[in-house]
């Protein structure tokens, strides 16, 4: 009578990666390179997201930072609740449960021929540099590419080698401004909208793409739409809180969007009549 | 499919023949002046005449608890899936319905093969209503009666009950059944009768629209003050997703063994109108005001939730709310109606 998966596989089951590199990136975030133990390849688009677990301690949604044009997964964990706590101590070697990647993408196809703008804040950076790294391993595919970054204080910033390389680049342009003026930073200070009005693309034609802490999104967007930016050109990568990461459990729920499947990446103009998403 | 006729002393010997084999059997039983679904030990424990179940029977394929895997701590981790077979006897018309919305919506997108296995396992008598609760407003709902999900569904027509049996495995069940004969179109005229007067009867509410016509009212209702002036009594307590049969929210969690080497990741029923059900790691609420949760679960309700089942309303009507709810603000019925009157579509 017993009437069993029938092979389904299951949707809960994670899939142990071995870390292969980690380090601080600031005070609080920990970068971690995976790969899987199989040795095959993530197969993921920029934008989307994986469930991370430790057994025992529990699971979390978490943005995906690299990009598909290179080996392995790359992610970015900031040391805030108890599993996030339990990653921090882990060591190249250990092992960390994986599940998806769940998610919608970041427009690559669409935007190919087009300017694009990346507007990060904060942690906001780690999903957008998938995209952005993606673009560069696929120079001659997009237009010029400008990246801002906003971050609360010099002590927070992420990824600062790798953005010294991108400011040497000529084919990129990149502002960067921190919240909190400090003796060891000499370039801009104010909130990242701040950057926005020195942007050289043209931005009325150009993808602009948009993730930060929740408030920032409400100012960025009254900023781009001073710069007529039309909202179907713009991109926001939303967090909520998730659990099954599959549009079940209804946590990340967003009026009738589900966060985990319908964005975190969304079109700013298909978000009209939801009004919980900003 | 077949349509007979047992007598109740007979589906009473066909029931404890069922509990006495190994099957587990789950029946509806009489729990102080109220009715439970439990683990049926003696067929003279059922009781088909019942008003409303405390809780819906979806613990059955949605449990308040339910592990999804087990682990070595920091290891690798093991599907569980349960595949015991089970009989869910008792079932009421809403609340089959209830169960249907739910096998779409843990069927689409990504299958999910816990609550699939367990649904699968399940064979499920049902009953047409007897006598109604106090707060059913099943006949507003059009959902008195159910077509399908069940294997058999039973109508109580006096000393007898008529059997429809609606898939292989109720047909069998229907040959276990000592002097069960076919259905005369006396019997069968008698069970149109119940089931036509439930249409009727089980209206303690009565909702001033369509039910097909509640997305298109609450589009317009969003920023109704309505949500502020019920919220404003709500303690937050989650009650009438508790008891609510077609809610399907819920946590995932670890569970650490004694021995601190193994363990189980599980899910539990949660709560759209708790108060941290949005909160992330950071602590920030994405829905912290209460007014905005207590709308999130009405228009989960007659909105959000139709759109991914066909347009099918997720408010069957079993009135388990009104009453769970200690403020008496939960009536979807008087909410919706006060919609109807004071917006500019009602």
């Amino acid at each position: 009578m017993c009437n069993c998966s029938n092979g389904q596989k299951d949707i809960y089951l994670p899939e142990l990666c071995t870390i292969t590199k980690r380090r601080m990136l600031n005070g609080t975030e920990l970068y971690l390179h995976l790969e899987k133990e199989s040795g095959e390849d993530f197969d993921y688009v920029p934008g989307q997201f994986v469930e991370v677990s430790i057994a025992g301690i529990g699971e979390a949604p978490i943005s995906i930072s690299s990009s598909p044009t290179q080996k392995g997964l790359e992610l970015v964990i900031r040391n805030v609740g108890s599993l996030t706590k339990a990653i921090h101590k882990l060591e190249v070697g250990d092992k960390l449960g994986v599940r998806g990647p769940y998610g919608s993408t970041y427009p690559i196809e669409e935007s190919k021929g087009k300017d694009l703008v990346f507007i990060c804040g904060g942690i906001g950076l780690v999903p957008q540099r998938s995209f952005i790294r993606y673009a560069l391993d696929n120079r001659q595919d997009y237009g010029k590419i400008t990246v801002l970054i906003g971050t609360k204080c010099h002590d927070m910033r992420l990824f600062r080698e790798e953005i010294a390389l991108w400011e040497d680049r000529k084919d990129m342009i990149v502002r960067e401004t921190i919240d909190e003026a400090h003796e060891c930073w000499n370039g801009n200070v104010g909130v990242v909208t701040t950057l926005i009005p020195k942007i050289e693309s043209d931005l009325p034609t150009s993808q602009v793409l948009v993730c930060g802490p929740p408030i920032m999104y409400k100012f960025v967007l009254m900023a781009l739409a001073e710069a007529d930016v039309p909202e179907s050109q713009i991109y926001v990568n939303l967090e909520r809180r998730m659990k099954c990461g599959v549009g079940k459990c209804g946590h990340c729920q967003m009026n009738d969007q589900y966060v985990c499947q319908d964005g975190p990446v969304f079109r700013y103009s298909d978000l009209a009549l939801v009004p919980e998403a900003i | 499919m077949s349509v007979s006729t047992v007598t109740k002393e007979q589906f009473k010997q066909f029931v404890s023949a069922l509990v006495d084999s190994d099957q587990s059997v789950i029946g509806i039983q009489a729990k102080d002046d109220k009715f439970a679904f439990g683990e049926l030990n003696n067929a003279d424990d059922l009781r088909l005449d019942y008003d409303v179940s405390i809780l819906p029977p979806k613990k059955y394929v949605l449990p308040q608890k339910e592990t999804l895997l087990s682990f070595e701590v920091g290891g690798d981790s093991q599907t569980v899936q349960n595949t015991a077979p089970a009989v869910l006897i008792g079932v009421h018309p809403y609340d089959m319905i209830a169960i249907n919305q739910m096998d779409e919506l843990f069927r689409q997108g990504e299958y999910d093969s816990h609550y699939m296995n367990r649904r699968n396992n399940l064979t499920i008598i049902a009953c047409d209503v007897v006598t109604p609760s106090k707060n059913v407003f099943a006949s507003s709902m059009n959902t008195t009666t159910a077509e399908s999900g069940f294997d058999i569904m039973l109508t109580d027509i006096g000393d007898a009950y008529v059997v429809e049996a609606a898939t292989e495995k109720g047909e069998a069940l229907v040959k276990q059944m000592p002097g069960a004969v076919e259905a005369t179109p006396d019997a069968v005229s008698k069970r149109n009768a119940a089931r036509e007067k439930n249409e009727t009867a089980l209206d303690q509410h009565k909702l001033d629209c369509k039910p097909a016509f509640l997305p298109k009212l609450l589009e317009k209702a969003y920023e109704h003050p309505i949500w502020e002036e019920k919220a404003r009594l709500c303690y937050s307590c989650g009650s009438c997703n508790q008891v609510c049969p077609t809610c399907y929210c819920f946590d995932v969690q670890d569970e650490v063994e004694w021995d601190m080497k193994s363990g189980c990741r599980y899910r539990a029923w949660d709560g759209c109108l708790l108060q941290n059900f949005a909160t992330v790691a950071g602590n920030h609420n994405f829905r912290q005001k209460r007014a905005d949760r207590f709308r999130h679960r009405l228009y989960r309700k007659g909105k959000y939730v139709p759109g991914k089942i066909d347009g099918e309303i997720a408010c069957v009507g079993c009135g388990r709310c009104i009453t769970a709810c200690t403020s008496k603000i939960a009536n979807p019925v008087e909410i919706y109606n006060a919609l109807m009157t004071e917006t500019e579509i009602g």
